[in-house]
């Protein structure tokens, strides 16, 4: 019993999680690359004209991607942040961390290209409906959590505060999801769900799900990259970091 | 697509298309070129960290 | 080991406590987190008499009129939700996808004649997509389904 436990957590030590964080970065960038490239070639040349917005409903390819991508890396920072509170493991609150960027990032694509969207199709670049106002709170927790641990100098202190601030928040995604359901919003419903299927053109679907992977991917090789300097920074006076390869030179 | 000249006019909608494609591939591309330049300076800094203190130590 | 079952149960009771909380803040603030009143709420008298808000539902076939020419067009039309009619009024610029037996949402004031009268006009389009050709067809069978029904009928 015990020694499963240890097997499961040895890679909680930034240490030995600190190679397999690269090859799982080299992998994810290469998949990123790659689906990104079919997704760009599918969204232009192999997705058909919509009947009604034209060619214009292509920004879809970049905007629902973003969009599900900023909803749930938030909610995959959150389990971190409370895995580290619980477990009081520090790496899941460096994972927390390195996820934060690219969820601002994921964030600010889907309110900037939804109202590059809204403008032709509703006539307007913004409205505060549920939908929108909840992704932007949405935008301004993650700006939120970066400026409160970017003014905490104490790590753990910081991770901490941090990390119930993530907690606090998690309440919003349920929120943006629901929300073109719970209120009457300007914002259509779900082209996509679970439950009811979904009502987009099956070549539509297919490269929407190939750019949402590509997101996926792409976060991944990203997350991975920035860990990995949130490992050497926390890490820079300890042996294993001396005497990594790089460093030595 | 009929032509280069029609894709780029993305049939009326340009401003919008490429404005939302143009923003998101800079973005997604400054994001890790951000992380190769900061690991580059991360790297350098532990080099000379390690020789201080090794100069100190001898 | 118990250290650990502590600061567990203390976060699942702070998430249980902050989901509650939130939730009863929702009940408050109700629908007037709601983009726009309905034709429904707004015979109800559910919309405000002596205020802007927003009226949204479908455009309903066959009641645009059109006054006048190119921007300073003046518009009229019935807003539906398949249950009541409000009509509207509004001079401007239409957006590209308003249409009739589209989504739309029209900003304004209800005038004294039971007309409202609108300073903005959006257009609401729902979540499908297809090409062209899927779209006619779907029309096409559509109307014959209609058209079989009808006859259906007819003794």
């Amino acid at each position: 019993m015990s020694s499963r436990i240890l097997n499961w957590f040895k890679f909680s030590s930034p240490a030995t999680f600190y190679p397999l964080a690269g090859k799982i970065q080299k992998v994810a960038a290469a998949i990123a690359v790659v689906l990104l490239a079919i997704g760009l070639y599918m969204s232009f040349f192999v997705a058909p004209t919509d009947y009604k917005q034209g060619e214009g409903y292509r920004i879809i390819f970049i905007h629902v991607p973003s969009a599900w991508m900023s909803m749930f890396i938030y909610v995959v920072m959150a389990f971190w942040a409370a895995m580290g509170l619980v477990f009081r493991t520090r790496l899941s609150f460096m994972m927390a961390r390195a996820l934060a960027p690219t969820g601002a990032l994921m964030t600010f694509i889907a309110l900037w290209t939804g109202a590059f969207w809204g403008k032709p199709m509703w006539g307007t670049w913004w409205v505060w409906d549920a939908r929108l106002t909840s992704e932007l709170i949405l935008f301004f927790l993650y700006i939120g959590y970066i400026a409160l641990q970017g003014a905490i100098p104490d790590v753990r202190r910081g991770d901490r505060a941090g990390a119930i601030l993530l907690l606090v928040g998690v309440v919003n995604i349920p929120i943006i999801y629901f929300s073109v359901k719970w209120w009457n919003t300007l914002h259509q419903g779900a082209s996509v769900s679970i439950t009811k299927g979904s009502s987009m053109s099956t070549i539509m679907l297919e490269t929407m799900l190939i750019m949402t992977f590509a997101f996926w991917a792409y976060a991944i090789a990203v997350a991975m990259a920035r860990v990995r300097l949130i490992i050497l920074e926390r890490e820079r006076e300890t042996r294993w970091v001396a005497e990594l390869a790089e460093v030595r030179g | 697509m009929d032509s280069i000249k029609d894709f780029f006019h993305m049939g009326g909608y340009a401003l919008y298309v490429w404005g939302s494609f143009g923003v998101t591939a800079l973005l997604m591309v400054a994001e890790p070129l951000v992380l190769v330049a900061r690991r580059r300076e991360m790297i350098r800094r532990l080099r000379r960290l390690i020789r201080l203190q090794s100069e100190q130590s001898s | 080991m118990k250290a650990r079952h502590k600061r567990f149960t203390f976060l699942v009771v702070g998430l249980v406590v902050l989901a509650a909380a939130a939730y009863l803040v929702f009940q408050a603030l109700g629908n007037n987190l709601s983009y726009f009143f309905s034709p429904t709420e707004v015979a109800e008298g559910k919309a405000p008499a002596n205020h802007v808000f927003r009226l949204g539902g479908l455009v309903e076939p066959g009641s645009l009129k059109r006054e006048g020419e190119g921007k300073t067009v003046l518009a009229t039309f019935m807003v539906t939700d398949n249950q009541r009619s409000v009509k509207v009024r509004y001079q401007g610029i239409l957006p590209d996808l308003f249409a009739e037996g589209q989504g739309v949402i029209a900003q304004g004031r209800m005038g004294p004649d039971g007309v409202f009268v609108a300073d903005e006009v959006l257009a609401k389009h729902d979540e499908n997509y297809m090409p062209p050709e899927v779209a006619a067809a779907l029309e096409k069978a559509h109307d014959e389904g209609v058209a079989e029904m009808a006859g259906g009928n007819k003794p």
